[in-house]
């Protein structure tokens, strides 16, 4: 059964139509890459999924329950995590903080004024063990600010693994990273993969046809084409556009 | 921003070295040329500025009407003694009360916004509530102000001690200090300042980790408009009277400023700093010049284009560099990617 179900998105900002009508849906335990030219509306698609946007029509089912509209905390308490594609970490925390503050168990102490955060060694195994996952296990008490543009990707994924969610969204997760990163990212994602949802929004074919179960392309505010990465790469559409190749 | 030993602290070592100090002055304040009452001020003033604090620093929301809240607890205070009762921890909660109150009023109106926005809207509050204090004469005296506000005694049960004498005056307001620093400090460091911290560093990341960041900036402006009335009805019963003025939009100017120039963006104690060089070099350039103002906001135009860190920042630098001292300087630039 589809776990994320989005069903005739539509989404504007005025009189300009980003999303004309997105059709897609995603299965528990799958892996589902999405992939489209600049400007395609990608992440106003993950916007839209996790509550920072308003579809002005359509509906977007989690569970079989509608969540379109809902607040981006609302969605986000209903297992829904993501990553951003323009870097959005806590840079005066450290590493750890960044990942403690996502944590479930932070969260449902969220009003507690009473208690210090500091020598919360429970909260702070947690983080460190998020951390260790995306290989950041060294870098648990260094400023965000001061982490290499390598590292600092893998705490934007570090922070949304720490929601523990059912349905994590990466926003163009290798965006930036070197060979090197691209592989180990691959490594990281392979090693999630069927232990939980995963949307990933990824420019770089090679990484994405390699992990994902099924694929669908987003352009001109639609889904154009989608399947398997097999089924696709015979897709006379994908392959005419220039999105990259892929051997 | 990195926890530390004393984050978890309930009282700090720095705590109780200020208090120390602190306790001393009435026995050497007077051989300065200065008198004791400036230290009541300063402290009054150290409670608002740390209660302000609590939007500026931690939560990255610019109040600059924080003077309605704090003109409101001022009110507050002498009303609920006329009216309430003539007791002082009635009339110090009523003057909290009060300041939650308004500061619930005006966060209904303005918790959803930020930056520009949010400032704007509480200029234009903060303006709304000075005007209602200068007409609203049946109660507030308008112009000329609410009287005969009395220094009511500390009463504890067993005993009962008068404040009227400045130096007494002085010892309560201190204690009352050492309690808002103790709270302020567990309630920054706690999980619910943490996340006030992250949404000052990113709103919408916080958002998408499940926190209702409206609840959360709601709250944060209840309660610094409440500790903002308990520094006003403080301050009210130190002036034995309120008046209209410390709700004008330059006397909410400087709170923000002594809270910047201290260093409130960067350290707890930032705001306590800038409250005490203000007010002593009101004290001490003011006797010299009536153009004193115009000297302090050179200082202050100057330490913001050069020193946004403030005082307190440019302490903590100077501290990391002693400390850095001999430590060769290389540790950032060679980190090896990974992701
Ligand atoms: N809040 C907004 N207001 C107005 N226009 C917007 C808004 N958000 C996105 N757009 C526009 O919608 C279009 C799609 O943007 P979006 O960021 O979703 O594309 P994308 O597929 O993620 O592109 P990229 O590959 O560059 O990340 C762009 O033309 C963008 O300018
Ligand atoms: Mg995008």
């Amino acid at each position: 059964m589809a776990l994320v179900e989005a069903e005739g998105v539509h989404v504007r900002f005025g009189d300009r139509v980003v999303l004309e009508e997105i059709n897609l849906s995603v299965n528990e335990g799958e892996l589902h890459g999405i992939m489209g030219p600049n400007g395609a509306g990608k992440t106003t698609f993950f916007n839209t999924l996790t509550g920072r946007v308003k579809p002005n029509r359509g509906r977007i089912r989690l569970d079989g329950a509608d969540v379109a509209g809902l607040e981006p905390h609302a969605i986000a308490r209903k297992g829904v995590a993501r990553s951003f594609q323009i870097m959005t970490l806590f840079n005066d925390f450290t590493a750890q903080e960044n990942v403690m503050v996502a944590l479930p168990a932070f969260r449902a102490r969220g009003f507690d004024m009473l208690r210090a955060v500091a020598g919360d060694s429970g909260l702070a195994d947690e983080a460190n063990e998020v951390l260790a996952s995306v290989g950041l296990g060294a870098k648990s008490a260094i400023s965000a600010k001061l982490l290499s543009y390598g590292e600092r990707r893998a705490l934007e994924i570090a922070v949304a693994l720490a929601q523990r969610p059912r349905v994590l969204c990466l926003d163009e997760p290798t965006s930036g990273l070197g060979t090197d990163g691209t592989l180990r990212l691959a490594e990281l994602i392979r090693s999630l993969k069927g232990k939980l949802t995963i949307v990933a929004v990824e420019h770089d074919m090679r990484f994405l046809f390699s992990l994902a179960d099924r694929i669908s392309v987003i352009h001109w505010g639609q889904v154009v084409a989608r399947g398997t990465p097999r089924e696709l790469q015979e897709n006379p559409w994908v392959k005419r556009s220039n999105l990259g190749s892929f051997e | 921003m990195t926890g530390t030993a004393s984050d978890a602290r309930l009282i700090t070592p720095t705590m109780l070295g200020a208090w120390l100090v602190l306790a001393t002055v009435p026995l050497w304040i007077s051989t300065i040329g200065l008198y004791p009452y400036i230290g009541v001020e300063i402290l009054i003033w150290s409670i608002y500025a740390l209660a302000f604090n609590l939007l500026l620093g931690t939560s990255g929301l610019p109040s600059f009407g924080h003077g309605a809240f704090f003109g409101i607890g001022a009110y507050a205070f002498g009303l609920t003694q006329f009216n309430v009762a003539a007791n002082l921890w009635v009339a110090l909660a009523g003057a909290m009360l009060a300041g939650a109150l308004a500061g619930l009023l005006v966060g209904l109106f303005i918790a959803h916004r930020r930056g520009i926005y949010f400032a704007l809207l509480t200029i234009a509050f903060g303006q709304i509530f000075w005007t209602i204090s200068v007409k609203w004469h049946s109660v507030t005296g308008g112009e000329d102000g609410l009287l005969n506000i009395v220094r009511l005694p500390v009463n504890l049960g067993i005993a009962s001690f008068d404040i009227t004498d400045n130096e007494r005056l002085y010892y309560f307001v201190l204690a009352a200090f050492a309690v808002v620093v103790v709270l302020m400090w567990r309630l920054v460091n706690s999980p619910y300042g943490r996340i006030l911290s992250a949404i000052r560093q990113s709103e919408v990341r916080t958002a998408h980790l499940g926190y209702n960041v409206w609840a959360y900036k709601l709250s944060a402006i209840v309660i610094s408009a409440a500790f903002s009335g308990l520094a006003g009805g403080l301050f009210a019963m130190a002036q034995r009277s309120a008046f209209p003025d410390v709700m004008n939009l330059a006397q909410s100017g400087l709170v923000v400023m002594m809270t910047l120039v201290g260093g409130g963006l960067v350290s707890f104690w930032g705001p306590v700093i800038g409250v005490i060089v203000f007010l002593i070099a009101r004290d001490v350039i003011g006797a010299m010049t009536t153009g004193w103002m115009l000297y302090f906001g050179t200082m202050f135009v100057l330490l913001v284009l050069f020193r946004p860190e403030g005082i307190a920042g440019g302490f903590k630098l100077l501290v990391e560099r002693w400390k850095a001292r001999g430590t060769a300087p290389e540790a950032l630039s060679s980190e090896p990617r990974s992701g």
